[in-house]
Order: structure tokens, then C-alpha cells, then sequence
């Protein structure tokens, strides 16, 4: 009996000791949080990309409550509605975002790209490219072992049966993962009125990226005589026909897909260039 | 000296907790997946059972032995790592936030570690001075550390293996533990 006694006042007092301890601990070191900055998490998509450039959807919560010169619009899965909940929430101006998508400037199939080398190492983009650049002879192109669709954190890309990476639209939130991924830096972000774009990133001179894939920019300028804008919204770059989205996103009448010799320059929203009236 | 030096070796090589006495295996492979992490983890083991196993070898020979209340050992132990990580988080959020947030996640994921309870529950049982505690303690840390060390790495370079579709993930975690463990067994031979 006197063992029963014991042991029900030793364990009490051990356990009321430790509670005590807790508890004072607890209002010593008491940390004071903001309730604003769980209901703004609980806004946030939490996908826990960082596109708003911090580690996770909770510390920008925090961030964007506790400091004044975070904007509330930096969730870029979020889009609009989150930010406009966000900044409704911290009491801060959301400017408007434009919604971007992840695109891929490159068409070098398995079928249309040369293969420059057996590759059996890891499959790998990153690892593929400390090898000669890469298995394809292409050094600027997709290597296609989708390091961009591992990196996807809302699986929006697949494989495709041709060996690029597919990118759904309607999933893409644009966060822009896949982007920062790439070790080729050919996923591009781009906004949904964007109306074409050049599908191919090869500095090669026309010959050489020719050889290399049939799909390739040669640089030889057919779009950009036939843009319709003035100034024009295509340049040549080292080779490359650069497009200008702030100048094309109004086009109508995207002429320049018109006289392209090897179908590298591509309509992104189905909009297709008019009968010339003049 | 010596004594010290063959309870310290022994506790990190010989008797590693996870690889030959296979204990903390939920953290073992639940934070093996990357290197960082498992440092953190590693360090923040270490830490808490090295101070937890002076307050249990406190409360032991000061309060249960002297009261003849030994049989009462492991369930006051369990009270006392699971206060002991909770009060542990509170202090370091508040005095060093770097700290917690290296440790933070991991912190309270102790609180429920199998190592943690075992390490107190053998100093008591093996009757070690204070000092020799804390050896064993610290020891028996840093062999935990190794362990989840090794299988850290491995388990990055196992990233760009081909692993066969069905032993994907934790299938051949536990392999690579196995393998492990059997090369550690080669550490019981060893006389110190």
C-alpha cells in the first residue's frame, strides 16, 4: 500500500514538475505570432514552389504581414485571386498580375534532332550536358531527360512520345520551376496573349543548325521582313530570331509565320496571319 | 582515460544504435532523404540526448533509486525526454532562431525517438557515473549521426540510379540500411 501511495505522489509531482516547467517556459518565452499570417496562409495555393521568392508558402506569409515592402501579388500559382485575397487581407494594393506559362523554345525531336552520341549515362539533363553539352548535336536544344517534369511541384509537364517535355496549359500556374531547372535555360515563361513565339534557342550559324535539326532557326530573317509591326517585334540575335511580346501581344495579323523555311517560328494562341489585302 | 575512450568507441562503432541495435529507425529513414537535413538531424539527436541523459541520471539516482522506485524508470523517462524536447523548442525559438531553423522540424520528432529513451534507459541500467553518461551519450549520438550520415549520402546518389519500378523509394532504403548494417557488424570484432 505504501509503494501505491509512493508511486502516485512521485510520478504526480515528476509530472506536475515537468508541467510546471513547461508552462512557465511557455510564458517566458513566449513568442508573439500575428494571426493575420495563418489566415494568409490559408490563402496561399501551397504548393510550395518559391516563385515568390521565399522557402515555402509560410514564410511568405509572414513576410508579407510583418513587412511593408513585400507586395501582396508575388504568389504567381496564386494568380490573381489569391493576390487580391492577399492583399484584401494585409490591407495592401494588389497590383494586377499577368498570368504566364511555362513554354519550351526548342522543336528538336528525336526525329527532327541529330544524335551526336550515344548517351548511356544517367538520365539527367543536367549530368547528360557535362558531357559534350549533350547527347544531341544541337548544343542549345531540349536534352529531354525532364528534369523540367521532375521539378514540376503541380505536374503540370510529361514527356512527350517525341522526347520533349508537354507543358498543360491549364495546370501551368507559372511559377516558373521548371525555368530556373533547365540546365539548357530554354523553358521560358510567357504570358497567355503572347501570339507566337520562335521555337528553337540555336545560336548556330544557318548551315550548322540546319545539319543539326531540320526544325532549327536558321537566323535568316524571313519573319522579321515580314512582321506587320513597326518597329519591328523580331530581331536577330547571334543567329536567332528574337520576338518581342510587349510589342506583339496586340497582333492581329502575325505575318511572319508566313515565310518561315523551316516552321521554327510558331502561332502559341491559334491565331492565324490574314490574306494580305494590299 | 581509457575506459572512456572504449565506452565512446564503442557506443559510435561497435554498438551503433541504428545499424546494429536498430533502433530510431523511423528517423533513420524518414529524414535520410537529403544530406542537409540529416546533419540537422544528426546534430539535434545528439544534443538532446546528451543533456536528457543528465537530467535522467539526476532524476534516477537522486529521486527513484533512493526511494526504491527503480521499476517506475522507464515510464518517468518517457515523461521526461517528451517535456524535455517540448521545453528545449520553446527555449531555442526564442533565444536562437538560426538554431531553430536548422533544428526546428526535427526538434519534435525526437520527442518520440526510441534512441532518445534507450540511451538514459542503459546508463541507469549499466549503473555509469555521470561522466561516463555523458560519454555514452554523446557517443551514441554521434554514431547516429553516421549512420543517417552514410545513408544520407547514399540515398542522394541513389537519386540518379535506376532503381527497378517496385523498389522505388523506401524499398531500397531499407536494402541499403541492410547492407549497411551488415557492414558494421564487421565492427564487433574489433577489441578495444
Amino acid at each position: 500500500m505504501e509503494i501505491a501511495i509512493m508511486i502516485v505522489v512521485v510520478l504526480t509531482g515528476i509530472c506536475a514538475f515537468f508541467g510546471l516547467v513547461l508552462a512557465l517556459a511557455d510564458r517566458k518565452f513566449a513568442m508573439e505570432v500575428n494571426p493575420l499570417i495563418k489566415e494568409v496562409e490559408d490563402v496561399l495555393p501551397k504548393g510550395q514552389c518559391g516563385a515568390c521568392g521565399f522557402a515555402g508558402c509560410a514564410k511568405y506569409a509572414e513576410a508579407v504581414v510583418e513587412r511593408d515592402d513585400v507586395p501582396p501579388n508575388l504568389c504567381v500559382p496564386g494568380k490573381a485571386a489569391v493576390a487580391a485575397k492577399v492583399a484584401e487581407l494585409t490591407g495592401k494594393k494588389a497590383a494586377a498580375t499577368e498570368p504566364h506559362y511555362a513554354h519550351l523554345k526548342c522543336r528538336g525531336t528525336q526525329t527532327a534532332a541529330v544524335a551526336a552520341m550515344n548517351y548511356q549515362g544517367v538520365p539527367d539533363c543536367a549530368a547528360a550536358k557535362l558531357i559534350q553539352g549533350g547527347p544531341k548535336a544541337c548544343k542549345f536544344g531540349c536534352i529531354g531527360f525532364g528534369n523540367c517534369v521532375r521539378a514540376c511541384p503541380f505536374g503540370a509537364l510529361s514527356m512527350g512520345e517525341d522526347g520533349l517535355p508537354v507543358v498543360d496549359k491549364d495546370i501551368c500556374t507559372g511559377c516558373g520551376k521548371c525555368v530556373s531547372t533547365c540546365p539548357q535555360h530554354i523553358m521560358e515563361l510567357v504570358t497567355f496573349t503572347a501570339p507566337v513565339e520562335v521555337n528553337c534557342s540555336s545560336h548556330d550559324k544557318g548551315p550548322a543548325a540546319r545539319k543539326k535539326c531540320t526544325n532549327a532557326c536558321l537566323g535568316c530573317g524571313m519573319c522579321m521582313r515580314n512582321c506587320s509591326h513597326e518597329p519591328k517585334a523580331i530581331k536577330l540575335e547571334k543567329f536567332l530570331a528574337v520576338v518581342d511580346q510587349k510589342i506583339c501581344a496586340d497582333c492581329q495579323n502575325p505575318t511572319c509565320l508566313t515565310k518561315c523555311p523551316t516552321g521554327a517560328i510558331n502561332a502559341l494562341t491559334g491565331l492565324k496571319p490574314q490574306e494580305k489585302t494590299a | 582515460m581509457a575506459e572512456y575512450f572504449t565506452l565512446f568507441i564503442s557506443a559510435v562503432l561497435i554498438n551503433n544504435f541504428v545499424l546494429t541495435k536498430f533502433l530510431g529507425l523511423c528517423i533513420f529513414f524518414g529524414i535520410s532523404k537529403n544530406l542537409s537535413a540529416s546533419v540537422g538531424m544528426g546534430m539535434a539527436v545528439t544534443s538532446v540526448m546528451t543533456m536528457s541523459s543528465i537530467l535522467a541520471w539526476l532524476l534516477y539516482f537522486f529521486i527513484l533509486e533512493p526511494f526504491h522506485l527503480t521499476f517506475l524508470t522507464t515510464i518517468t523517462f518517457v515523461v521526461l525526454t517528451a517535456s524535455f524536447v517540448q521545453l528545449l523548442e520553446l527555449v531555442i525559438k526564442k533565444q536562437a532562431p538560426a538554431l531553430y531553423n536548422m533544428w526546428g522540424i526535427y526538434l519534435l520528432l525526437i520527442a518520440t525517438n526510441c534512441i532518445v529513451l534507450a540511451v538514459p534507459l542503459l546508463n541507469v541500467e549499466n549503473s555509469y557515473s555521470l561522466l561516463k553518461s555523458i560519454v555514452f551519450a554523446i557517443g551514441s549520438g554521434l554514431g547516429f549521426a553516421l549512420a543517417i550520415i552514410l545513408m544520407a549520402s547514399l540515398r542522394e546518389k541513389l537519386a540518379y540510379a535506376n532503381v527497378p519500378k517496385p523498389l522505388q523509394g523506401i524499398g531500397v532504403a531499407f536494402l541499403l540500411a541492410g547492407m549497411l548494417s551488415l557492414a558494421f557488424l564487421g565492427f564487433s570484432g574489433m577489441k578495444i
